[in-house]
Formats: C-alpha cells, sequence, structure tokens
C-alpha cells in the first residue's frame, strides 16, 4: 500500500485536519500508512495515490471529538498523527477513552492536561494595557502573550463573557483575537511591539503585589510550581520576585529585634472601653431578665459547641406551657424553640386540637443544643439525667414566673425535667398528675417521635394519639378557666 | 489627619490583610458579562492570577477598608495598641481599584475586610456598601469576597449576602481559652451566631429557589460560594486535637465550605507575648492534610489523631500515612477487588486516582505497570497494595517502612 501524505495548512485549526481525518477514515486508510505534514515542511517525498473512495461511514465518538479539538492545538508535531491513530482505534474500540491504562488514552489524556493548563494559565496570566476609549467612554486594552501551544482561538471565549463591556485585543505569535462591537475576530500573529509597554496601573499592581507577600513564608518552589518562569517576561509583577526575595530576611528579622514595643499612645482614644463581659442580671425578676441570664449559662459544657441558648417563648399570661426537650439543629441556628420539622408538626398537630401556639409558652427541658459533628451533620444527642438536671434550674425559674395551669411534657427529658425522677410516657400518659407547684401535667410524646415511625399506620395512630393529648390540655385549660 | 496617597494606602492596607489565608474564588455560580454593558464572570474552579514568592495564589484584590481598629487581639497586626502605620480607604476608591485591577486582568475579584471602627454594624454598613457600588452602580459581575463583621445585626449579613459570592467570619483562635486570652472582644458565641445567621441566609435561599413555582422566578441568591473560616495555628497553646475538633463542630454547624489554617507569622509590631519564631508552615500543611481526610476521605478525627501524638499531627509524614502506619492489619488491599471507601484510605492514592482505578479496573484487571498511569505516587502505593503480579510480602509489616517515607532529620529543620 502507497504511503499518503497530508498537508496541513493551518496548524491548530481542528475543522483542517477533521475533514482530512474523516475521509481517510471512511477510505479505511490506517494509520502506519500516513503522513501528516505542516505545510512549508520539506517537499513531498511521495507521489500521489489515487483519490480516497469512502467505503464505510464513520460516526466518531462524542468526548473524543471534543477532545481532539483541544489536544490539535498541542505543538507536539506527532499529535496529527497520534490523534488520528487513537480515531481510528476507537472505530473499533467505542471503550477506548475509559482505558487509562492503554498507552494512546494516556498519551491523548495527558496532551488534553497539558492543554489545558496552559489555557487556564493563559486565561490567568493575560495582563492588558490600556490604550484610550472611543467617543463613548468605552475602554479599549490590549495584551502581549505568548503561550505554549496554539490555544488562541480555544481561550478567546472565556475572555469574551468576561470583558463583554470593553473592546479588547489579545497578540500572540500565532494568532490573535479582538473583540470590538461586540463581535469577536479571531487573525494572524503579532509581535511584541505593536503593544504598548506600559501602563498606568500597572505601579498599583506591583505595590499591592509587593506588599500582600508576606517575607517571613518564603516558599520560591511552591510559586514556580504554579507560575513557571516562562510566563514570568509578560507579567508585570514578576520584576519584583528577585528583590523581594532577597529582602524578605532581612525585613523578617527587622520584625523580631523590634518585637516588642511600647502601646500606641493613641490606642485608648479609639479602643472599645471597659469591660464587654454580658452582664447578667441579679435577681430575676421577669422572663427577659431570665432569658438574659439564660443566655449567658455556662452550668453544663453543652454551651461550648452550641451557637447559643434557646430560651423560652411565649406570653406570661399562658395558660398552658409545652415543654420539649432541647434545641435541635435549626432551632440551635435561630435561637428560637420549635422552628425545626419537629416544630412544624407540633403546630399542625396544635391547629388541629385547635390551639393557636401564639396563647401558649414553649420551651425546653435543656437550653442548648446537644450533638455529635458527623461530617456535614448534627446528629442530635439525647441529654444526659445530669444535664436535665442541671438545666432544671432554669425550668423551674420559668415554670415560677409563668405559673401555667397545664404543663404539657412532650418526651421522656421533659418529663425528667419537670418531675425530677425517670419515667416512662407510658405510665404517666391518659392521666392527670398534680406537679409540686399544683399544676396539671400532661404527659405525651415528643414531636420527633412521631416523624421517626417508619410505619405509616402506626404514624398515624400515634400522631391521633398526639393530638388527643393536646386537646386534653385545652378542655383541660377551659374549665380551669 | 492628612489624606494619604493612594499608592501609600494601598501598600498599608494589602500588608494589612495578608493574614488572611483564604483567597479562593471557587465555588459559585456560573455568571457572566455577555450582553450587558458591564464585566465581570465567575464560574468554575476559579483562577489564580498571580503568585507571591510566598507561594501563595493572588486571585483577589485583598485589602482592608481600614486597618483602624476598637479591638485589641493580640496575635493581630491590626489590634489597637500597635504602632504601625493606619490608612483608610473609602468605598469609591476600593471601586475604583477593584475595577481597574479587573479590567486589566490582574484578578478575580475582591475579598473585603476591615478593622472594627466605630461598632460592629457601621463597619458592615460600609463593606456591604462597596460591594452594592461594585455590582449595582458598576455592574461588576466577578467575584465577591465580603467578610462578615462578628456580631453585625443579621439585616446587615442578609445584605451582604445578596452582593457577595463568599462570607466569612473568623474564628481566630481554635479554643474558646484561647480567644479569652488573646482575643478578650470577641465571643465565640457571637462569631457562631453570625454563622449560623449565614448558614440560614444561605439555605433559605436554596429553598426558595427549589420552591420556586415559575422556572423563571429569579428569587435572590445569597452567598453562592457559602462561608469560610479562619484559624491561627501556633499562636496559643492548642493542639492540632483541638483544631480538628474545632474545624469538626464548625464544618456541621454551619457548612462551611472551608476552614482555612493559618500559621501565625511574625507581624510587625508584635505583641510581646506571642512566639517570635518562624511560621509552623510545616504544621499548617499537616493540617490542611488532616482537613482533606476528615472532607473528601471518609476519615474521622479520632482516626486521624490515631497516628498523632499527644494530640499533634506527625510533621514528618503525613496524616493518612501515618494511619496507616498504625492499622498494617488493614493492608495490603487488592487494587482490583477493594471498595472505593478502601481505596480512599491507601497513602499515595487520591480522590482522582482512586476514581481513575475504579474506572480501569472495570474494563479489566491493573497489574503493576499500570499503576504509573493511574497515579503518580507508585513507590509510596506499592507497599499497601496487591495486584496480580505484585505482592508487597514482608514490606507492609517491615520495621522500617516509617523510615522510608520520613525524611531525614536535617531537612526537617530546612522544611520548617
Amino acid at each position: 500500500m502507497a504511503m499518503r501524505e497530508i498537508i496541513l495548512h493551518q496548524p491548530g485549526d481542528f475543522e483542517e485536519w477533521r475533514s482530512h481525518a474523516r475521509v481517510l477514515l471512511a477510505a479505511r486508510i490506517p494509520p502506519e500508512d500516513i503522513v501528516w505534514r505542516h505545510s512549508g515542511e520539506s517537499a513531498s517525498l511521495f507521489a500521489d495515490p489515487a483519490p480516497l473512495q469512502p467505503q464505510r461511514t464513520i460516526s466518531l465518538l462524542r468526548e473524543l471529538v471534543t477532545i481532539a479539538d483541544r489536544v490539535i492545538c498541542h505543538r507536539d508535531d506527532g499529535v496529527p498523527s497520534r490523534l488520528y491513530r487513537v480515531l481510528w482505534r476507537s472505530l473499533d474500540d467505542r471503550r477506548l477513552l475509559e482505558r487509562r491504562t492503554d498507552p494512546d488514552t494516556d498519551w491523548l489524556m495527558r496532551c488534553d492536561k497539558a492543554i489545558r493548563r496552559d489555557l487556564h494559565k493563559m486565561h490567568a496570566f493575560v495582563r492588558f494595557r490600556r490604550v484610550g476609549e472611543d467617543e463613548t467612554g468605552r475602554e479599549r486594552f490590549i495584551a502581549w502573550f505568548e503561550p505554549e501551544h496554539r490555544i488562541v482561538r480555544l481561550a478567546a471565549p472565556f475572555f469574551r463573557k468576561r470583558f463583554y463591556g470593553m473592546d479588547w485585543a489579545i497578540l500572540t505569535p500565532d494568532a490573535r483575537a479582538i473583540w470590538h462591537d461586540e463581535e469577536l475576530h479571531l487573525g494572524p500573529g503579532g509581535t511584541r511591539d505593536e503593544v504598548p509597554d506600559h501602563d498606568v496601573v500597572e505601579e498599583q499592581w506591583r505595590t499591592y503585589y509587593g506588599s500582600i507577600f508576606n517575607p517571613a513564608r518564603v516558599k520560591i518552589a511552591a510559586m514556580r510550581a504554579e507560575m513557571p518562569k516562562k510566563y514570568w517576561h509578560n507579567l508585570p509583577e514578576a520584576q519584583d520576585i528577585a528583590p523581594l526575595i532577597a529582602g524578605a530576611e532581612a525585613r523578617v528579622e527587622r520584625m523580631r529585634e523590634t518585637a516588642v514595643s511600647l502601646a500606641n499612645p493613641r490606642s485608648d482614644k479609639w479602643r472599645v472601653r471597659g469591660d464587654t463581659e454580658t452582664v447578667v442580671p441579679e435577681t430575676i425578676a421577669s422572663l427577659d431578665d431570665l432569658n438574659e441570664a439564660v443566655r449567658a449559662c455556662t452550668r453544663c459544657p453543652l454551651h461550648c459547641h452550641a451557637t447559643q441558648a434557646v430560651t423560652g417563648e411565649g406570653p406570661r399570661q399562658a395558660r398552658i406551657m409545652l415543654v420539649g426537650e432541647q434545641p435541635g439543629d435549626r432551632e440551635d441556628l435561630e435561637g428560637r424553640p420549635f422552628v425545626g420539622p419537629a416544630g412544624q408538626l407540633l403546630d399542625e398537630a396544635l391547629a388541629e386540637a385547635g390551639l393557636d401556639r401564639k396563647t401558649l409558652y414553649v420551651t425546653n427541658a435543656v437550653k442548648h443544643f446537644k450533638f455529635v459533628a458527623r461530617g456535614k451533620r448534627r446528629l442530635h444527642q439525647n441529654p444526659s439525667t445530669g444535664e436535665i438536671d442541671i438545666c432544671r434550674w432554669w425550668l423551674d425559674q420559668e415554670r415560677a414566673l409563668v405559673r401555667p395551669d397545664i404543663i404539657v411534657s412532650l418526651g421522656g427529658s421533659a418529663l425528667r425535667g419537670l418531675t425530677g425522677k425517670s419515667a416512662s410516657i407510658s405510665s404517666m400518659r391518659g392521666k392527670v398528675h398534680a406537679l409540686d407547684d399544683g399544676a396539671r401535667l400532661v404527659a405525651t410524646v415528643h414531636p420527633s417521635f412521631l416523624l421517626r415511625l417508619p410505619d405509616r399506620e402506626r404514624a398515624k395512630v400515634e400522631r391521633d394519639q398526639f393530638v388527643a393529648d393536646l386537646a386534653s390540655a385545652k378542655h383541660m385549660a377551659e374549665s380551669l378557666a | 489627619m492628612s489624606e494619604k496617597p493612594i499608592l501609600q494606602k494601598l501598600a498599608v492596607l494589602a500588608d494589612a490583610a495578608k493574614y488572611d489565608a483564604s483567597c479562593a474564588s471557587s465555588g459559585t455560580v456560573r455568571r457572566d458579562s455577555t450582553g450587558t454593558k458591564g464585566i465581570g464572570s465567575t464560574g468554575g474552579m476559579g483562577i489564580c492570577h498571580s503568585y507571591a514568592p510566598d507561594g501563595r495564589c493572588i486571585s483577589l484584590l485583598k485589602i482592608l477598608l481600614t486597618n483602624f481598629c476598637i479591638y485589641d487581639c493580640r496575635f493581630c497586626i491590626n489590634r489597637a495598641s500597635s504602632n504601625v502605620p493606619r490608612a483608610r480607604f473609602n468605598p469609591a476608591e476600593v471601586v475604583r481599584l477593584t475595577l481597574d485591577f479587573y479590567k486589566r486582568n490582574y484578578i478575580e475579584g475582591l475579598f473585603l475586610s476591615s478593622g472594627i471602627i466605630r461598632s460592629e454594624d457601621y463597619t458592615m454598613e460600609q463593606l456591604v456598601e462597596v460591594a452594592r457600588l461594585l455590582r449595582e452602580e458598576h455592574r461588576f459581575g466577578g467575584y465577591i469576597h465580603l467578610k462578615t463583621i462578628a456580631g453585625a445585626s443579621p439585616e446587615l449579613i442578609a445584605k451582604a449576602g445578596l452582593y457577595a459570592d463568599r462570607l466569612s467570619t473568623n474564628v481566630e483562635l481554635p479554643t474558646e481559652d484561647g480567644l479569652k486570652s488573646f482575643a478578650p472582644e470577641k465571643k465565640p458565641q457571637t462569631i457562631r451566631k453570625t454563622m449560623a445567621n449565614v448558614r440560614v441566609g444561605v439555605e433559605d435561599a436554596v429553598d426558595a429557589r427549589k420552591d420556586r413555582l415559575l422556572r423563571k422566578a429569579r428569587p435572590p441568591r445569597f452567598a453562592p460560594a457559602g462561608q469560610s473560616t479562619q484559624m491561627i495555628v501556633g499562636a496559643d497553646s492548642a493542639r492540632d486535637d483541638d483544631i480538628l475538633a474545632s474545624a469538626t463542630s464548625l464544618y456541621s454547624g454551619y457548612r462551611l465550605r472551608r476552614v482555612y489554617y493559618s500559621a501565625y507569622s511574625p507581624i510587625p509590631d508584635a505583641s510581646s507575648d506571642l512566639p517570635p519564631v518562624r511560621p509552623p508552615l510545616m504544621r499548617e500543611h499537616r493540617l490542611y492534610q488532616a482537613d482533606w481526610l476528615l472532607r473528601f476521605y471518609g476519615f474521622d478525627r479520632a482516626e486521624i489523631m490515631a497516628g498523632a501524638s499527644d494530640g499533634m499531627l506527625d510533621l514528618s509524614i503525613d496524616p493518612k500515612l501515618a494511619w496507616a502506619l498504625q492499622r498494617r492489619e488493614s493492608f495490603p488491599v487488592d487494587i482490583n477487588r477493594a471498595p472505593r471507601e478502601m481505596l480512599l484510605r491507601v497513602p499515595g492514592l487520591g480522590t482522582k486516582a482512586v476514581d481513575r482505578i475504579i474506572a480501569a479496573r472495570r474494563l479489566g484487571a491493573i497489574r503493576i505497570g499500570d499503576l504509573a498511569r493511574l497515579t503518580a505516587s507508585v513507590k509510596k502505593v506499592l507497599p499497601f497494595v496487591t495486584t496480580p503480579d505484585w505482592r508487597p510480602g514482608g514490606l507492609t509489616d517491615s520495621a522500617n517502612l516509617r523510615a522510608r517515607f520520613a525524611p531525614p532529620p536535617e531537612q526537617m529543620s530546612l522544611a520548617l
């Protein structure tokens, strides 16, 4: 079989390469029978073989086309040929791109990575200089850049999207991109002297660059890994790198020597004055005093990780008090009781029982959220009896201030907080108990218990029972009024 | 006081901002200036436009509005009692600088913080005003990171979230005791409450988008790149264990996108009770590695600390390797059979390498020669894996396995 020679006239142009490749693939010309050349290289060594006849229809992998569009910009002369080989193989092996251990796939992915990195660096390191503005005030900018590969056409859309509201041109040795009158043009390469060698703002930029650098943590290799030297000559700030490094040691030494100095004498004038500790009321005469004191509570370690103490909420004249267990995730964030999922269920149940939450006093046995951090979630943990008993101090004062006729305990922790004893809800439920201050206790479950029931039948029964408990509290309160 | 020229202000207020490690411009929504008279685009992984000789990325114009401060946090260059030169930008100057830099492609956007002047609310208002000017008056579509001043009112936080891509509140020191002794005016609870406000704002905005009735409806976004924080490492006596405990609690409680660990670094006119030492850069690096293990590799804190001693991570080897050396009975693992969770625990394999391995082994057994195409660190992986043609034999249990990876001691002091 005779060798075929394909001459590419526009290096990096995907359409030109692809149209050749499609014809060759359709004619079943294997990769080893083709020599790919760029025009301008040495003259043809082969006679023109017979024209190609399509022998099959081909369909290319879409992902491969996307990658090839980038990889053809690679400056390595062997790219058009090896890319054809990958394409050729992909017709028979549709999973070729998934075979990361295949040498051809490995080569392709490495080339693609090199292109994407170069592209990313071009997005980062192009530096525009201002060259004026038109009569409408639209500013014009121009930049000189030397990418490693022929990527101007790939990079241009990024700059169009970012700098839509100004005119700009990026010149490189191979090609230029111009954004003017809201149209993007690609053109031939240029030279550095088409771009002015200064911009007034560069002085500010270099000042910023020098000031943001921390001389106490010089890490030159880390800088050069991400900003290779080959880009430096087009970065205005790069001329400052050497002097900054040279002066770093002395700057740190100076900081060390002058470490101790007297306090700035003027600072007293602008400093925060006095004690900024939260003032906790000494005697508690109102719910406001009480809440103030609860917010400053450090009686147990739960305050260390919770956002805030969640105080009770509701009118002091409330005849019914609801006591839950402790704030949950949402309550902890908002600082209000029963505003999370359990709170929503409670609101619905209250409505069904004919109770208006605004007339009730709603609080918890424990005022801080207890949880364990697990990844992105905080998992609720039951408060210990010790924590409930310590927090009872606050609950007792709430009861003393509100003096409700009826107290509804939601769940076991509430029961413990109110009675000081651990008892099962089932043993207390359905009966009325007198508490030591004369209030009547209605024991029921916590709404979060209802949320956790997987069985829908059972959930419905339990929910009805919960509403019935709330309704009985309501009737009791009405009969006492 | 006479007004300083802009270059001088820039020098002072950039110098004052450099101890904030965060410079990310990633994680926000895709947005561009197409069809507008403005400029600016965001999206994807963010772009580092330059690197300083400290190896840090320069992505944003990171400055303070002012370095006057009524607080006296002892680790901070801007504390009230410091003798550093002071300066203050007005909002228009910051806007001008941001746009001038952005148009020249120096930056992805603005990171604006401030010393506390007059009050928390007053300071926050000033920051919000800069962001508002950029977005509303100049149709700026680039990235904006605003510092939320702990203790600022929820209404101001809500406003900040409308303009900013990311908000951040620094916890500064990992423990309550540390904060009490080094930053007497800062209250951990106030910081947590501010973070809670941000999380609620972000989640409510996401819910509002999900629940919209019309697809065309555009409920306002709220800090689409979420929130982050920073802890200073090495200024107080907190151990790595305390630091990771604090980080875990913050990640879970406030859905932080990132916790930044910043090695305490000597500052001009430092307070006399701070260590005048070189910043513990290796410690900072190990903490970042541990943080990654927590978030992307399925480790929990106790496991990471199993490879530590006395609450401090091993400085000479990375925390995953330190863990694996303690748990040699779990190795070697079969590259071709092990579940993803176990592959993630193999020293030397990152998340990308694991993904590649899983994709490749579906199409045929992976042999030892294939490994080099799947991961860059074959040598590190070898003692911990098997393939049809490779068994580490006694290597996994050999007494000097640690020495294979730990650098000799004299290199260590250089690395620090």
